[in-house]
């Protein structure tokens, strides 16, 4: 029985992405989008993928990580450097994009488990602070990184574009520092960003429903219990993380591919980004990968849509997320959900059908 | 009223049952390898010896008691036994393998599963989930095989389901499989620990307090439970108990601790008579 339930809530989420493409499509096709929303439409499943598999480490894992935005500056460097390299030697945009965007998954889970193995020894606020300091690292040092190609090769300096000694005539510059890659192709659309999220949450999902998503879960539930029954700590928290990780990763490269300058600065990669896929994650409820989707979605639309309120962003923010905490945990709030869903169940059911 | 005389009851029968198949046991293996032998197990936290010298052999099969006054010392047994501390001397044979100094998951995949004296489950998992993790390292297909759904999946869930029913009916637990761990009542939560710890498929099981905050009719219950479990699944226990009277029930054996140190050992009616424990746990 609980795996039928488990098999609806699925198909819902699976639904509810689908729905939203179809709507938009045809929304689209009749002239009702404003040229403002369009351009937000991959950042949408940008956030909704980023909030999903933050989702994966603080939800399932139960570890508080804010180096998310790191993993997806370090995706989308990659990706948009290779997309870059191999301008001449693939033609087709969308193979380059394709291989990018595995590229920038798997640099992102390989720093995922690199930066796990030491980091994943501490809990809680310990965590949180160094997982910070990763990211804010690791979009530093990508800040001040040059990286160039000539005939005879790659170049790579940490100083300006003159001290990579690039032959004359065939030397390009593909990471200007601060100033970023430049001329990646726009390739990505609504489209692939909807597959990628529902790619995500196919991973996420069938991950968190099967054999390791339970040794997970008992890692999260009771670490000594779970150790006690033979359940190797180290190996699935390390695997959340990176697959985590790894997610972000090729979200970063789809939003490197939605941008034609990427650069490695405060505002798209900083520790505010980290919070704000945090922000995203429990709004939508810990664990819970339909609210992360829906509150991702939300909270990057609302914003743009309410441009009038601009001022007052961030202290809406802070009062929306507080009233969902108590919405989300306190126990007079489930109480009165409990009853309020008991009472709308007949009505909600009829609606589905 | 009528639980109490009930329990009462089976206090008598089994102590004198326990006794002899206790010396059959004895007598009929007397060459054979015993599940547990323990030798000169020892630990000191700073100065204090917590555990002293602790010695003890358990046949297979046997039901075996480690009581003593609190603070003895008896639940860091439970955790030299299982790897959560390192003894500083002394060594733990397991059916005549060493396994001193080993991680508490290689002790647990060779054979020795626990329960906690407060409660450890999972609760956010469903009961049959909690199983089904007491299963991880028996029933396997790997993590992509999982992402994938390929057919090994749902070969390996479907059996892991069977033998999590299988042993969440064996405790009457197969009604509440959906449930939330933590939404079961106390007694319920307490057989669930042991479900858990006997899906890892254990030659020894250790049970930590498992009448603790139980009423007379749970602990009447649990008895038979674990009576029953030994039976079924022939396996070998190792309780650590205050409740007397599940203790004189139930077990053939029992070591006294006290102060870290044995203080005596031997057939349960004996050891419960003798003055030494008596004093130990009474005073002078």
């Amino acid at each position: 029985m609980t795996k039928n339930k488990v098999r609806i809530q699925n198909a819902v989420t699976y639904g509810m992405v689908i729905l939203f493409w179809v709507v938009i499509q045809v929304m689209d096709k009749t002239g009702h989008l404003t040229s403002l929303f369009k351009g937000l439409l991959v950042p949408l499943c940008m956030y909704a993928i980023l909030a999903v598999s933050l989702n994966l480490t603080v939800g399932i894992l139960g570890e508080l990580s804010l180096g998310h935005a790191g993993f997806m500056c370090l995706g989308a460097f990659s990706g948009a450097f290779l997309t870059n390299c191999l301008e001449t030697a693939v033609p087709s945009v969308g193979v380059r994009f394709f291989m990018a965007l595995i590229l920038g998954a798997l640099v992102a889970g390989v720093f995922g488990l690199l930066i796990g193995i030491p980091v994943l020894r501490l809990k809680g606020d310990y965590l949180a602070i160094v997982t910070l300091a990763f990211g804010e690292i690791i979009k530093n040092l990508i800040n001040v990184l040059y990286v160039g190609r000539d005939a005879n090769g790659f170049h790579f300096s940490m100083k300006d574009t003159t001290s990579l000694g690039l032959d004359e005539e065939t030397g390009v510059v593909l990471i200007k520092g601060a100033q970023g890659i430049t001329g990646t192709p726009r390739a990505a659309t609504f489209t692939i960003g909807i597959l990628l999220l529902l790619l995500t949450l196919f991973i996420v999902l069938n991950l968190i429903h099967s054999r390791t998503g339970r040794a997970i879960m008992s890692i999260r539930d009771n670490r000594i219990a779970a150790e006690s029954i033979g359940i190797n700590i180290t190996k699935y928290k390390l695997m959340a993380f990176s697959i985590s990780a790894a997610l972000a990763g090729m979200a970063g490269v789809l939003y490197a591919h939605s941008l034609s300058t990427l650069k490695a600065s405060s505002d798209n990669f900083g520790y505010n980004k980290s919070i704000l896929i945090l922000v995203f994650v429990v709004l939508g409820g810990l664990g819970n990968m339909r609210g992360s989707i829906i509150a991702a979605m939300l909270l990057t639309a609302l914003p743009e849509l309410l441009r009038g309120l601009n001022d007052y962003r961030m202290l809406i923010y802070a009062i929306v997320l507080i009233v969902m905490t108590i919405f989300n945990s306190s126990p007079k709030a489930i109480e009165l959900r409990s009853v309020v869903m008991s009472k709308l169940r007949g009505g909600a059911k009829k609606e589905v059908a | 009223m009528a639980a109490d005389s009930k329990s009462v009851k089976m206090t008598d029968n089994p102590v004198k049952s326990g006794e002899a198949a206790g010396q059959t046991a004895g007598a009929g293996k007397a060459g054979a390898v015993p599940t547990l032998e323990v030798k000169n197990l020892s630990i000191s936290f700073g100065g204090l010896k917590a555990v002293d010298g602790f010695n003890v052999v358990i046949e297979k099969g046997q039901l075996y008691g480690l009581i003593g006054p609190n603070g003895a010392g008896k639940t860091t047994v439970f955790n030299l036994l299982t790897g959560v501390y390192k003894p500083d001397t002394g060594m733990i044979l397991l059916d005549g393998k060493n396994i001193t100094g080993k991680k508490t998951i290689e002790i647990n995949q060779e054979g020795i599963a626990r329960t906690f004296q407060n409660i450890r489950l999972f609760k956010e998992l469903s009961v049959l989930d909690n199983v089904k993790v007491g299963l991880h390292n028996h029933h396997k297909y790997s993590t992509l095989e999982g992402i994938l759904r390929l057919p090994s999946f749902y070969k390996v869930e479907k059996e892991m389901n069977e033998r999590a029913m299988e042993l969440l009916s064996v405790f009457d637990l197969d009604k509440e499989c959906d449930y939330k761990a933590s939404n079961l009542p106390y007694g319920k939560q307490r057989k669930l620990e042991i479900a858990r710890a006997l899906a890892t498929d254990p030659k020894l099981l250790l049970l930590d307090e498992p009448a603790a905050g139980m009423n007379p009719n749970e602990t009447a219950e649990l008895m038979e439970t674990i009576r029953f479990v030994r039976e079924k699944f022939s396996m070998t226990i190792l309780l650590i108990e205050h409740d007397m009277k599940l203790v004189a029930g139930i077990c053939e054996k029992l070591t006294v601790l006290n102060f870290g140190q044995v203080l005596t050992q031997g057939v349960t009616s004996e050891v419960l008579n003798d003055r030494r424990v008596i004093t130990a746990y009474l005073g002078e």
